[in-house]
């Protein structure tokens, strides 16, 4: 067994009564009060969660921002020169199958780009990035706090008054006395908040201050979140073999680059132009029993795929999943079968996402 | 009252064995949010599964802790699974037991016992 690493915020989870487990090589916080009322205090209120087992890269350009931009875009099916200073933007690094290496977050710091990636697939970005631009690929060790829910703003902004005028996917840097925080205004809970990367010397004092309005979320109510507000988790909904096409994340794709360019292009134009076998769904199961991942999928007695994610939503009050199943299977009303515990039990496809965004636009 | 490995409590109503979970297994599992019973009038055997329970975490079995003839499940659970956390050593009962020889609980741990287990 590899030794797990730890959080710069270790001691405060213990001290706050966290049950911790193995996660993607970290020692994380699953729980602190209960997945369920820290799911419920994220839609209600305000919550903080330590996802500083996150990557973090700055792209540092060797000559100008606008190479940088370009070269960028040569991995991505992504806009990426457009995106202006001070803003973020979802991305996804393909392969070139067209599957997806990793998805992330990146955003244009004026004289830099900061990507935001998958913990367990952080080594593997790395490496890839470095093979096409070289030492321009810093990482940066560094903690990253997610401050979640309808009261965020009102729990940071007496720390740094400038998130009050932010907008959904910008980004600012405050001088604090926790030391300079990169600051963005999104999430992976559906909720409108926060993701706050600060030096970890500071971290302590930061989350300390935080929780004074909010309160310590774990790794469960993180995925039970992301999962009512469709989004997806790296390894599970989509992996190397999975395109963005087929994940229903072409809205990432935006039309500039829609004319190939990036690594995969054959496959996943000709998905755009309307070939893609398999979709992502949203799935409703119809009684109380979840269905989770591995759950095999029946339109009738013909196999038509496979759930990704599934469990209990608590802002739902039921069941809920997401899959992958064949096209003809995919309409929104579809009604399927999932196999639970040798039971065919019914199923219907639904729209995602299940519990209504609420980001600050 | 006894006490399983498994964190099942048993105790003896007439000549059946009501079954459920401690409040230490409750609490370990999380909210419960839904609750599978077997049927009425299943022959089981020691450490089939019987019931499967889950939580907002993850799915998790209740085995039969004794051999015997399920006479009685709570369908109070179907609709209200979270009696588990609210009430396991009462009202979340899970099935009862009919038994050949009541003795055989004789075997498991007491309360002192069951809580030294759990520490």
């Amino acid at each position: 067994m590899t030794d797990l690493r730890r959080l710069p915020l270790h001691d405060l989870h213990i001290e706050m009564g966290a049950r911790m487990v193995p996660f993607a090589g970290w020692e994380m916080p699953v729980q602190f009060a209960g997945v369920m009322p820290e799911h419920l205090a994220v839609r209600e209120k305000a919550g903080l969660f330590d996802v500083s087992h996150m990557g973090q890269v700055i792209l540092r350009p060797r000559r100008d921002m606008a190479q940088l931009a370009a070269d960028l875009a040569a991995l991505m099916p992504v806009e990426v020169a457009a995106l202006p200073e001070g803003r973020q933007r979802y991305g996804l690094l393909t392969n070139e199958d067209g599957g997806i290496i990793d998805d992330l977050m990146f955003a244009n710091r004026g004289d830099h780009f900061l990507l935001v990636v998958n913990a367990g697939r952080a080594d593997v970005d790395i490496a890839h990035l470095r093979a096409h631009l070289g030492d321009q690929v810093q990482p940066v060790n560094r903690a990253l706090l997610a401050l979640q829910g309808p009261l965020a703003e009102d729990a940071l902004a007496p720390l740094v008054p400038a998130v009050r005028a932010m907008r959904f996917m910008d980004v600012i840097t405050a001088d604090t006395l926790f030391g300079p925080l990169w600051i963005s205004r999104s999430g992976y809970t559906g909720e409108d908040g926060f993701e706050i990367s600060v030096p970890t010397p500071g971290a302590e004092g930061l989350a300390r201050a935080l929780l004074r309005n909010s309160q310590p979320i774990g790794l469960g109510a993180r995925d039970s979140l992301r999962l009512e507000a469709g989004l997806c988790l790296y390894g599970h909904d989509i992996d190397e073999t999975t395109s963005p096409v087929e994940a229903g994340l072409t809205w990432a794709i935006q039309k500039s680059r829609r004319t190939g360019g990036f690594p995969g292009e054959g496959r996943i134009l000709a998905e755009l132009a309307g070939r893609s076998e398999r979709r992502r769904v949203g799935l409703r199961p119809e009684g109380r029993a979840p269905m989770r991942e591995g759950t095999k999928l029946f339109a009738g007695d013909r196999p038509v795929g496979i759930v990704t994610s599934g469990g209990f939503g608590p802002s739902v009050g039921a069941p809920v999943a997401m899959g992958y199943v064949e096209a003809d299977a995919a309409a929104i009303g579809t009604q399927l079968l999932g196999e639970v515990r040798g039971k065919l039990l019914p199923v219907t496809v639904s729209a995602l996402p299940f519990h209504q965004t609420t980001y600050k636009r | 009252m006894k006490y399983t490995e498994d964190h099942e409590w048993l105790r003896i109503e007439g000549d059946l064995v009501v079954v459920g979970i401690t409040e230490h297994a409750a609490t370990q599992l999380g909210d419960v949010v839904f609750v599978e019973l077997p049927e009425v009038e299943t022959m089981v055997a020691t450490g089939d599964e019987v019931v499967v329970i889950e939580s907002v975490k993850a799915a998790s079995d209740i085995l039969a802790p004794i051999d015997g003839e399920i006479v009685a499940v709570n369908t109070k659970l179907a609709d209200a699974p979270g009696l588990v956390n609210e009430d396991p050593l009462g009202r979340a009962w899970f099935f009862k037991l009919k038994v050949d020889d009541l003795s055989v609980l004789d075997e498991f741990m007491d309360e002192d016992e069951y809580a030294d287990l759990i520490g």
